[in-house]
């Protein structure tokens, strides 16, 4: 016996329950598809513009005096504008241009694990000097009271004044890689004195930096040059 | 929610429902996951309410407009696909309002798909009544989670991190009960909350008990 | 690929990022399953088997909607699979194990609206897991929600012999619990950080 359930101003009533099924969904699914692209196609220029916001401002922010942002690719055949997927062996990187569209620095993200989860950081590069001459953490869970104090700890931050990041001989690796030491020992450019009781958190921080740049100077340094102007 | 021959609820009834009688947080004790993990301030907890709010109204709309024509065996293939996608329309909205609200509450604005309280609503209620009752209704019941996600919310932040809102409320001596906006906290704060219902609902009880009895009590 | 070591993710996800305990996944089985130990574990291993399943279809899904560009229909497509997923597991236990299938009741199907398993899904997919990772979080998982099950049901079966204050039983008096078993695995944190 099929059951059917239409309404009474249905001109003809389906043949099966099956028929009426397969209509009912695709009636909800249309209304749903409509709902969901009008949705997507509506909000999509504000969603764009709103990531376009916050990347500025946390490059602007590692990069002061920065007007403007561009995303590349750093790849072993050159630099490519940052359209599309990571190519493989590519590190991704932002240059940061001033007002006048000479290019300003060079900011790129590092991640590890910390104590709780990945702990995501923004540096900033100076090339002239190879140096690291800023961070701002992007993202993090660590213990609010301990891991949060890589965001506010002054002799913490000072490490990432001039944080020497200069290429080998062989522009294949760095110098001397990024390393976290125990607070109070820091003697040389490269190193990194941890904060003194949030040693896991410190060590995140460190190892995404020297990871990151381990992965993406070498492939930058030798095409600087174009980047030009913008 | 009116069995035949019962006089039908008045629209009022239908909003207040939600609020108290059958509040999703501390009654029905319903829709946990979003309660715990996004209350770690009241600003996420009153997003997450009003992102969830705005699923279940337009869901229930949708759901009692549709219901006279949706045959039984696909009923709840249905709903999880009207619910789905007022999830997809509003986690783009918030994407579009503030990056900031939207990286905050993060997975668990997709999450409200799985939200029992939208489900159970659109089969109990939004399936048997005409679209305007179960509106009402639907609003009632979000405002009630709201409600709910506020109390913890609120809490959670004044005790962890000494601000309400952002706005720093015991100024920069105050020791901060971290705990609680770490996920112990959470489950301690709700159960506190809910001792205090049923603590409050309990002294009802017998008080009304007291009551019919004739109010000759020995000892108690 | 996130920068995770399959270790520590393993780890991660089983202790000291337990899905019910610290990410709040999972809590409504948890809360109403986790009255006796013989329940509570088949109720951990058919979640564990159907988050496995559904982080399998995700990844799946996840590379169809990223090639076609189609990202808005994600969610939709997370959820139907899931419920499907879940229907072949009824059917299939219903016919090869009927009395695990009854001892399950309601909660079998209601494992289709367990954010632990829309959860693993959506978490990967935004770590931007591989294969392996994906494999490995949601192992782990699975195994973390069945872990904590067991404990707060060795925990309830205890308290059933002591004497409760009336305002405390019933669901305060599990998350009371819940939160005491959170503080402990709290003592995990760290577990894996690498050197």
């Amino acid at each position: 016996m099929s059951e059917q359930a239409t309404p009474t101003a249905a001109p003809e009533a389906p043949a099966t329950p099956s028929a009426a099924m397969i209509r009912t969904l695709g009636l909800v699914a249309t209304i749903c598809g409509v709902l969901i692209v009008s949705s997507y196609e509506g909000t999509l220029d504000a969603v764009n513009a709103n990531k376009k916001i916050a990347l500025e401002r946390a490059v602007f922010q590692v990069i002061p005096g920065a007007a403007k942002v561009e995303e590349y690719y750093a790849t072993s055949a050159g630099i490519q504008p940052a359209t599309g997927p990571t190519p493989e062996g590519g590190a991704k990187f932002y240059a940061a241009y001033d007002k006048a569209g000479a290019i300003k620095g060079i900011a790129a993200e590092g991640a590890s694990k910390g104590y709780a989860d990945v702990v995501r950081v923004l540096f900033a590069y100076d090339p002239a000097k190879q140096v690291i001459n800023g961070i701002g953490v992007i993202s993090m869970r660590e213990t609010p009271g301990i891991g949060d104090k890589i965001y506010t700890d002054k002799a913490f931050l000072k490490n990432f004044e001039a944080l020497d990041v200069k290429l080998a001989a062989d522009m294949k690796t760095l110098a001397n890689a990024v390393k976290v030491v125990k607070h109070g020992t820091k003697q040389n450019a490269w190193e990194i004195d941890a904060i003194s009781g949030a040693t896991v958190t410190s060590k995140a921080v460190g190892r995404g930096i020297n990871e990151s740049a381990q992965k993406l100077l070498p492939l930058l340094v030798p095409n600087l040059d174009k980047l030009g102007s913008k | 929610m009116a069995l035949p021959g019962q006089k039908q609820p008045s629209n009022m009834e239908e909003f207040l429902e939600g609020i108290w009688k059958q509040n999703p947080t501390f009654v029905m004790v319903l829709g946990m996951c979003p309660t715990l993990a996004v209350t770690v301030s009241a600003m996420n907890a009153i997003s997450m309410g009003l992102a969830t709010t705005f699923v279940l109204v337009a869901s229930c709309l949708l759901v009692s407009t549709v219901r006279n024509i949706v045959p039984p065996q696909v009923r709840i293939a249905t709903y999880i696909l009207i619910i789905a996608t007022f999830v997809t329309v509003v986690d783009y909205a918030i994407q579009a309002i503030s990056l900031a609200v939207y990286d905050a509450l993060g997975a668990f604005i997709q999450l409200i798909v799985v939200n029992c309280i939208i489900l159970g609503r659109a089969e109990a209620h939004a399936a048997k009544n005409p679209p305007v009752r179960a509106a009402i209704n639907a609003v009632g019941m979000g405002i009630g989670f709201t409600i709910g996600l506020f109390a913890l919310g609120g809490v959670r932040e004044v005790l962890g991190a000494g601000k309400l809102f952002g706005i720093s409320l015991f100024g920069p001596d105050f020791q901060p009960w971290v705990v609680m906006v770490l996920p112990p906290g959470g489950f301690f704060v709700l159960a506190s909350w809910l001792l205090l219902f049923n603590w409050l609902n309990s002294r009802k009880t017998r008080a009304d008990r007291i009551e019919t009895v004739g109010g000759h009590v020995h000892g108690a | 690929m996130a920068p995770e070591s399959l270790g520590q993710i393993f780890v991660g996800t089983l202790l000291s990022n337990n899905f019910v305990l610290a990410m709040f996944l999972g809590l409504c089985p948890f809360l109403g399953v986790s009255a006796r130990i013989n329940t509570a574990l088949p109720m951990g291993a058919a979640t564990t088997f159907v988050i496995m399943v559904a982080s399998l279809c995700a990844f799946g899904l996840n590379w169809l909607v990223t090639t076609f560009h189609l990202e808005f229909l994600r969610l939709i497509s997370y959820i139907v699979i899931i419920a499907s997923a879940v229907q072949l597991v009824e059917m299939f236990l219903k016919k090869n194990s009927p009395a695990l299938f009854r001892a399950l009741g309601i909660y079998l199907p209601l494992i289709t609206t367990n954010c632990a398993v829309l959860g693993v899904a959506l978490f990967q997919t935004a770590r931007e897991y591989s294969f392996l990772q994906a494999m490995t979080f949601s192992f782990a998982g699975g195994a973390g929600f069945t872990l904590a099950l067991l404990l707060m049901a060795g925990l309830r079966e205890r308290l059933n012999f002591s004497s409760v204050p009336n305002v405390v039983q019933g669901t305060a008096l599990s998350l009371m619990l819940a939160g005491l078993l959170s503080l402990a695995f709290m003592g995990f944190a760290g577990l894996g950080a690498g050197e």
